[in-house]
């Protein structure tokens, strides 16, 4: 039954349910081996030859889905917002002024917000996966080692909107109180960290996104640390190393690679984060030194301005868009390169 | 030796420190999420749709809840048998330049943003019929959980036997007919987890839906895909934004019904995977 609704769904010259299709189902079927040895003396039927063929054709023709999928996102869009381009041109990443009822369309202080906050997600996320990726592989027991592997994993599975709803409704007050205040108040004459201290700002905003990119970076330092030979670890524990020397001369050092590719993974799923950062940074375009200020980001904006904007606005954001996509495309590139690179090295 | 065996210590009490930096956000959030939403959620919460402006209490998130089903049901259809038959190039035939590209191509798109999938679509299908649609929020999330289906299913299909191939090779069974009812039962367990897990991803995504799905206060019918429609992420972002209590507290619960919907194809698919006929 099954074979036959499969044959038929085939495109090609074996379509049909053909008399000779027929006899060499049955044939392929018998599991007796005289009939399988019989078969085997037999040369291919063209017909055999010509199902295998098409059959892959079809196959082949799936796999060309991403592909095509991929070149439409970045034709359609550009082609969308391409009066935008040609319009604005570098103006769209030199100007800081975005002020759609004005034509005025640069969107430096949103690429200033995405790079910035996603530095401070990287900079607060990083030193955290690295520890738990030593903890999980070197230190932990085996059962603490899978219930902590698959806690970190649980922690990429809550929905994103389900972050920003925590960090806007207490995350972000309590922040701001308990924080950024006192942060502000002693280290103030810092730049970054002038008051006043807003809760929604680029620094919420960071803090949510390393909680966000942990379980990325973590997985992946974790893959390339369990991939440290076994000798290299015992030669440096019997040269009398300690379990943090052991780490740092022989571990660390393999696994550099993967982990500098782990860390761009997660800078590039922090640049294209949206409602997370949409819900906790404010809104509010501008380049302010200091991370205790509401700002934006690209993808915040085009969450925020898409439903209300009509016309040129909407191929301009379409066109910050493209930027992001381009500018996350070659992160991730480089990131997937590096981990490529580590786990070839190694194996 | 002191020192050396303090730093030695000093940095077991950081790898302790990043494991429960990792996990009191993760208890924080669920904890919020059942203490805040557990009292509000019931029957009628569950199967009457949103009240008409966020100052109202009362009401459900029926209109979410089903608008969500329908999304995912039709992302499915069109991204998991896709993602399967890829996988299956890739694991066939998948030596060739054309094969790595797949791959690369394939690695790529699941860093693309989510946001970036939704105004791809908008442009792409939005723009053209002029109107929100359940059916483009569907392609959008479709979109988003095809290159996960590929990776894990080509994951699972590795892990299959050679022998059983060669077997079925030898006895002069096509190609085909060896990959559909020999390469393809042997993995199917492992592909299932798979596509449940990008399930509960898209579940979750509220992003690629701003612009295609766009939201809905109405239930819409099973079969209407042509309407626009609401889906949980979209009703607890709108929810969550708005300055009123009762909206936010709507959010809360609406967001306790979504991580159960997660979890529920989250460890559906866990489960299904300890069950696989073949381990490495």
């Amino acid at each position: 039954m099954q074979p036959q609704a499969s044959r038929d769904s085939e495109p090609g010259p074996r379509a049909g349910p053909g008399s000779l299709g027929e006899s060499m189902t049955t044939t392929t079927e018998t599991p007796a081996p005289a009939a399988a040895l019989e078969r085997l003396k037999r040369p291919r039927s063209r017909l055999g030859r010509s199902a295998d063929q098409s059959f892959r054709w079809l196959l082949t023709g799936f796999a060309a889905v991403v592909l095509v999928v991929l070149a439409l996102m970045l034709v359609r869009t550009t082609y969308v917002a391409w009066p935008v381009f040609q319009q604005h041109g570098l103006e769209l990443i030199t100007k800081q002024r975005w002020f759609p009822g004005d034509n005025a369309f640069g969107a430096l202080s949103f690429i200033y917000g995405t790079v910035l906050t996603s530095v401070i997600a990287i900079l607060l996320a990083v030193p955290v996966s690295i520890g738990i990726a030593l903890f999980v592989t070197e230190v932990a027991p085996r059962r603490l080692r899978v219930l902590l592997v698959y806690l970190v994993e649980l922690l990429a599975a809550v929905p994103s909107v389900v972050y920003g709803l925590w960090g806007l409704l207490v995350l972000l007050p309590w922040l701001e109180r308990h924080a950024w205040e006192p942060i502000s108040s002693v280290l103030g004459f810092i730049p970054i960290f002038a008051g006043p201290a807003n809760g929604r700002s680029f620094a919420t905003a960071g803090v949510i996104l390393a909680i966000m990119i942990i379980p990325i970076v973590t997985a992946i330092a974790r893959e390339v640390v369990a991939l440290v030979p076994h000798d290299h670890k015992e030669a440096a524990l019997a040269l009398g190393a300690t379990r943090w020397e052991m780490l740092r001369l022989a571990v660390i050092p393999y696994a550099r690679a993967g982990i500098i590719g782990g860390t761009m993974l997660g800078f590039g799923r922090a640049l294209g984060e949206t409602i997370a950062v949409a819900l906790v940074i404010g809104g509010n375009p501008q380049i302010s030194a200091s991370i205790f200020q509401p700002g934006y980001t690209i993808a915040s904006v085009i969450a925020n301005q898409f439903n209300e904007a009509t016309g040129f606005h909407i191929q301009a954001l379409l066109a910050i868009g493209v930027l992001l996509f381009v500018i996350t495309i070659l992160v991730n590139v480089a990131g997937r390169v590096f981990v490529w690179r580590a786990a070839r090295g190694l194996a | 030796m002191t020192r050396r065996r303090l730093t030695d210590q000093l940095a077991t009490g950081w790898m302790i420190v990043s494991v429960l930096v990792a996990l009191v956000p993760l208890a924080f959030i669920l904890g919020y999420v059942v203490y805040k939403g557990a009292g509000i959620v019931s029957w009628t919460f569950l199967t009457k749709p949103e009240p008409f402006d966020f100052t109202h209490s009362g009401g459900g998130v029926w209109n979410g809840i089903k608008g969500t089903l329908k999304l995912l049901f039709l992302a499915s259809l069109l991204a998991i048998p896709t993602g399967i038959l890829a996988a299956l190039y890739l694991n066939e035939f998948g030596r060739g330049r054309f094969a790595t590209a797949v791959r690369f191509v394939t690695d790529v798109m699941s860093g693309v943003p989510s946001i970036f999938v939704g105004i791809f679509i908008y442009s792409l299908i939005v723009l053209e019929t002029g109107h929100f649609s359940a059916y483009s929020g569907a392609l959008a999330l479709a979109v988003l959980m095809l290159p996960i289906v590929i990776r894990g299913a080509e994951e699972v299909l590795k892990l299959v036997p050679h022998e059983l191939r060669e077997a079925s090779l030898a006895l002069g069974v096509p190609r085909w007919r060896t990959v559909l009812r020999v390469i393809l039962p042997a993995a199917a367990s492992g592909i299932v987890t798979a596509a449940m897990l990008s399930v509960a991803r898209a579940a979750g995504e509220t992003a690629p839906l701003l612009f295609t799905s766009f939201g809905n206060r109405f239930v819409t019918g099973w079969s209407d895909y042509g309407s626009p429609d609401s889906a949980l992420p979209l009703l607890i972002f709108r929810n969550a934004r708005s300055a009123y209590e009762p909206a936010q507290q709507r959010a809360w619960a609406a967001a306790l019904v979504l991580i159960a919907i997660v979890l529920v194809f989250t460890i559906l698919g866990r489960t299904l995977a300890g069950r696989r006929a073949f381990r490495s």
